[in-house]
């Protein structure tokens, strides 16, 4: 059976787990009529041109995985940022990992979207914001229609945490392909600030499937800081969807960085509903071997005096595949938006390669909008200044790389964050050395 | 000073009608409406075909019956009704003249109209000049001086009759049948067009010109032009158009093949100004075309144009870099305003080794007009050292238009070095302050701005038609081009 039809059948299962009593579950049958109709994307429709799931889909992944064995922290120590106190929401195979997790309700929430499901005291912020941001494409339908476990954060107004919070999912093989499903929602009212680290990880090279889906509000004059780490097995396929609504004087950046994976799919969008909003996404991407990293970017400019800058770096080698499809819409009422879309990419192999479509649709005439994008190679004469003192050049070739995803990584703003991902860059370019020279 | 600010300019660009809207009443013979095999069969036989290309024709007419309407440009209008045209009109009076006193006075007359009298061209520019009216080739001058340097150049029909074989090995070889569906259209029904010939090492003395017309009402014009540079040649290329103002709209499927040998160049510049509809956009001419260039070795070719008519314009002028050091350029002015539609770029595919390209892309949009730039840079594996520069700039005017920029760019190479640049602004205040500041008033100012923006491509315009080019920006931003 194809996994279209599995996942449709299987929503009736789905089903009988839930309160269909509930509105979210008119939401829910809406969505899987959705995704009955328009299915997985295909290479026909042009936000999907160079990246295909073919593949992945033909894997006959399970749906509802059987009940997890307990992982001890010792194995998944290394997963997380571990240097720093934050609250943390794990999840293993789908299902929320207590004895792994720090929640909390003091002041702020950050629990479970389980929970917020079906309590009531969370009913108006479910009524408010949920699904509210979403799009009704294929993928994030699916996501609706089956949502029910993720992280809920909730930081109301005034409220600034003091720790990061960590959302993690594991992976543990226990079936032969899992398919997951995460839905995450995080509100950040007036003044509140947010930090948000998120990864997905597979402990065992059994393939996985993740159709994330992340809706994120950041009221006025909120401030929302969202680092995604993508280092996971080659066996994994992840499809995130993240969806950032911003109003007056919010500021929202989202660090990406995809090392990892099979194929990783990022579809982010930003709305700014309201003046004066700042909005930043910034990634790095360095894979090799058959990976596939797409990286799909929407900031929709609705109202006057915006910013958004957009700066994606990618280092190619052995026969990968990085896609960068950027998309910028300025609407006619958008006058003295600044919109900046930077794409700069490194081939190291003949058989890499890389598509890159930065977009520009304007409709206001007072903007200032740009976009530059590059491919090139590394600076030979920098590399031979390095070597000439004494430096091997795969080091030198390390650092020059390095220093060339540097722009990204100057502003995470966690340094421990900062510290573990210098860490990852190292070690994906072969090199032994600290970068903090 | 006159206080004349960028909304006098918006709304004398509203107003504005189109200058060169008038209809020369000359005779024409023409086609029942409609497309079919017959049809298809009735143009060959017209126009006296070998076999050959008569089964070419209808080898295409058969892919294009299957083929359905691009819809992936980001232009919206309403689909021509291909059973509703006329695939063929020729002007009613004597098919060839030997000198321009034997051509139609009153066709003379609209030419001096539009600035490009024949008499003026031959003297002042030395450009010879296939004029095309209505699909069949009335004049051509400057014939003899071709001649003895061996350069062909003719219209298409007659290079059918006199150089067959030349024309049966390259004909769709650059854009085949089935490239698309305009294409295959054009393959199918195409009543005229320029051919030119240029002999091993021959460099062509002077500007190979046609203009190109739509007279007729209800007529398409179908143009197919074919351009080869034989090794070591070279030969510059121009192509203007301007089309009378009429209600309906006129379809023109245009394409343009050209093919540069080793160590060749071929410049092809185009200036565009079919009637691009009335300020409520009523009419204007829908303008699907299809450019494309072969380079060989050490060849090159540049792409220039002008666009400042049409309704609704699709076309990307392109370059298939398939020898090694092979160099392709594109520079593009395209100005919309009131209710035009432009979506426009190119393609360069590299293939070769060495290849290198130029785009440089210049968008005004003006009034309620759509302008988008659409281009593919394309580096294949085997392409070592390639190198692309693009630049997209669009400039907008009111808050009513857009601009919109869709790169593609995909690189299979390490040895690749694309850059990719675009901007959109507006004309800056602060730079119009600066001009009034000295003594500039705001519609020089204008102008000036206007100017500096689109003279990276002006520039590359030759000499001769430069001239015409300003002329017809003028049209389009009156007030805002000096």
């Amino acid at each position: 059976m194809e996994l279209k039809e599995k996942l449709i059948s299987s929503f009736m299962a789905f089903e009988n787990t839930v309160n269909v009593d509930s509105p979210i579950h008119d939401i829910r049958i809406n969505a899987i009529k959705r995704f009955e109709t328009q299915g997985f994307p295909t290479k026909k429709q042009e936000a999907w041109k160079y990246t295909s799931l073919n593949s992945v889909l033909k894997t006959d992944f399970s749906v509802f995985p059987k009940d997890i064995e307990a992982l001890d922290y010792k194995t998944v120590k290394k997963y997380l940022i571990d240097e720093i106190d934050s609250y943390k929401i794990v999840f293993v195979d789908g299902q929320y990992a207590s004895h792994l997790s720090e929640t909390t309700h003091d002041d702020i929430d950050v629990c479970l979207m389980s929970s917020a499901l079906t309590k009531a005291k969370y009913k108006p912020v479910i009524d408010n914001y949920f699904n509210k941001i979403a799009t009704t494409d294929g993928l994030t339908s699916l996501n609706t229609a089956f949502s029910a476990e993720g992280a809920y954060i909730y930081i109301p107004r005034h409220k600034a945490i003091k720790k990061p919070i960590q959302i993690v999912h594991f992976s543990t093989g226990n079936e032969a392909a899992l398919m997951l499903q995460p839905r995450n929602l995080i509100v950040v009212e007036e003044n509140a600030y947010v930090q948000v680290i998120e990864r997905h990880q597979s402990l065992t090279d059994n393939p996985t499937l993740t159709n994330s889906v992340t809706e994120i509000f950041a009221d006025k004059r909120a401030i929302v800081d969202y680092y995604k780490i993508q280092n996971d097995k080659q066996s994994a396929t992840l499809i995130d969807n993240t969806f950032i609504n911003q109003k007056n004087d919010s500021n929202a950046k989202v660090h990406t960085f995809s090392f990892g994976g099979k194929l990783t799919r990022n579809n982010l969008n930003f709305y700014q509903n309201g003046e004066h909003i700042d909005s930043t996404m910034k990634g790095v991407t360095i894979i090799g071997d058959k990976q596939h990293v797409d990286h799909n970017t929407l900031v929709h400019h609705i109202e006057p005096n915006c910013e958004s800058h957009q700066d994606y770096k990618g280092i190619f080698d052995e026969n990968s595949t990085g896609v960068f499809n950027g998309k910028v819409v300025v609407e006619k009422e958008a006058q003295k938006t600044n919109a900046f879309q930077a794409n700069n990419n490194i081939l190291i192999n003949d058989k890499a390669t890389i598509n890159t479509k930065p977009q520009l649709e304007i409709f206001a005439d007072d903007v200032r909008c740009s976009h530059g994008c590059t491919i090139g190679q590394l600076d030979e004469s920098a590399l031979f200044y390095l070597r000439s003192r004494g430096i091997p050049e795969k080091e030198a070739r390390g650092l020059l790389m390095y220093a060339f995803s540097n722009t990204v990584l100057d502003s995470v703003k966690i340094p421990e964050l900062k510290n573990r991902i210098t860490k990852i860059i190292a070690n994906k370019l072969g090199v032994n050395i600290g970068f903090d020279l | 000073m006159s206080k004349y600010t960028e909304d006098d300019l918006r709304e004398e660009l509203k107003t504005k009608e189109y200058e060169y809207g008038f209809y020369t009443d000359i005779e024409s013979e023409t086609f029942p409406n409609g497309l079919n095999e017959d049809i298809v069969r009735a143009i060959s036989k017209k126009k006296n075909e070998p076999e050959w290309m008569t089964n070419w024709r209808l080898e295409a007419f058969k892919v294009w019956k299957e083929m359905t309407e691009p819809e992936w440009a980001n232009v919206h209008y309403e689909k021509p009704d291909f059973q509703a045209i006329s695939y063929y009109s020729a002007p009613n009076s004597k098919p060839k003249y030997d000198s321009l006193d034997e051509v139609d006075p009153e066709l003379l007359a609209t030419f001096e109209k539009l600035g490009i009298s024949l008499d003026e061209q031959k003297k002042l520019a030395g450009v010879a000049m296939d004029v095309v009216v209505d699909s069949v080739s009335v004049a051509t001058t400057f014939k003899k001086t071709l001649a003895e340097k061996g350069i062909i150049f003719m219209s298409i029909s007659e290079a059918i009759q006199e150089y067959p074989e030349l024309v049966k090995k390259y004909i769709g070889t650059v854009v085949p049948q089935k490239d698309n569906f305009y294409a295959a259209l054009n393959s199918a029904v195409f009543s005229d067009g320029s051919f030119c010939y240029i002999p091993k090492g021959v460099r062509c003395p002077m500007e190979l010109s046609t203009y190109f017309r739509i007279n007729q009402a209800g007529t398409g014009q179908f143009e197919r032009t074919l351009v080869i540079a034989d090794e070591g040649s070279y030969v510059s290329y121009l192509e203007g158009c301007t089309a009378p103002s009429r209600d309906e709209n006129q379809l023109h499927a245009a394409v343009v093949e050209l093919i540069a040998m080793e160590d060749a160049e071929i410049k092809y510049s185009t200036v565009q100004n079919w009637f691009p509809g009335n300020a409520e956009g009523k009419g204007g001419v829908y303008n699907f075309v299809t450019k494309r260039g072969l380079c060989e070795k050490n060849a090159k070719i540049s792409w220039t144009q002008v666009e400042t008519g049409s309704a609704v314009t699709w076309k990307y002028p392109s370059c298939v870099l398939k020898g090694d050091n092979s160099i392709g350029e594109f520079y593009s002015i395209a100005v919309t305003n009131n209710y035009q539609q432009a979506d426009t770029g190119t393609k360069m595919i590299h293939l070769g080794k060495n290849t290198k390209s130029t785009i440089i892309s210049k968008g005004i949009s003006a009034g309620k007009s759509q302008n988008s730039y659409r281009g593919l840079v394309q580096i294949s594996s085997r392409a070592e050292n390639a190198r692309n520069f693009s630049q997209c700039d669009s400039l907008l005017m009111g808050n009513e238009c857009g601009a919109h920029t869709f790169p593609y760019i995909e690189a299979k190479n390490k040895s690749a070095q694309i850059e990719h640049e675009a901007t959109t602004s507006k004309i800056g205040e602060d730079q119009i302050f600066y001009c009034n500041q000295r003594g500039i008033d705001t519609e020089k100012a204008i102008a000036l701005i206007v100017n500096g923006f689109s003279k990276e491509v002006l520039n590359k315009l030759p000499m001769e038609f430069a001239v015409e080019a300003q002329k017809l920006l003028e049209i389009s931003l009156e007030g805002s081009v000096g």
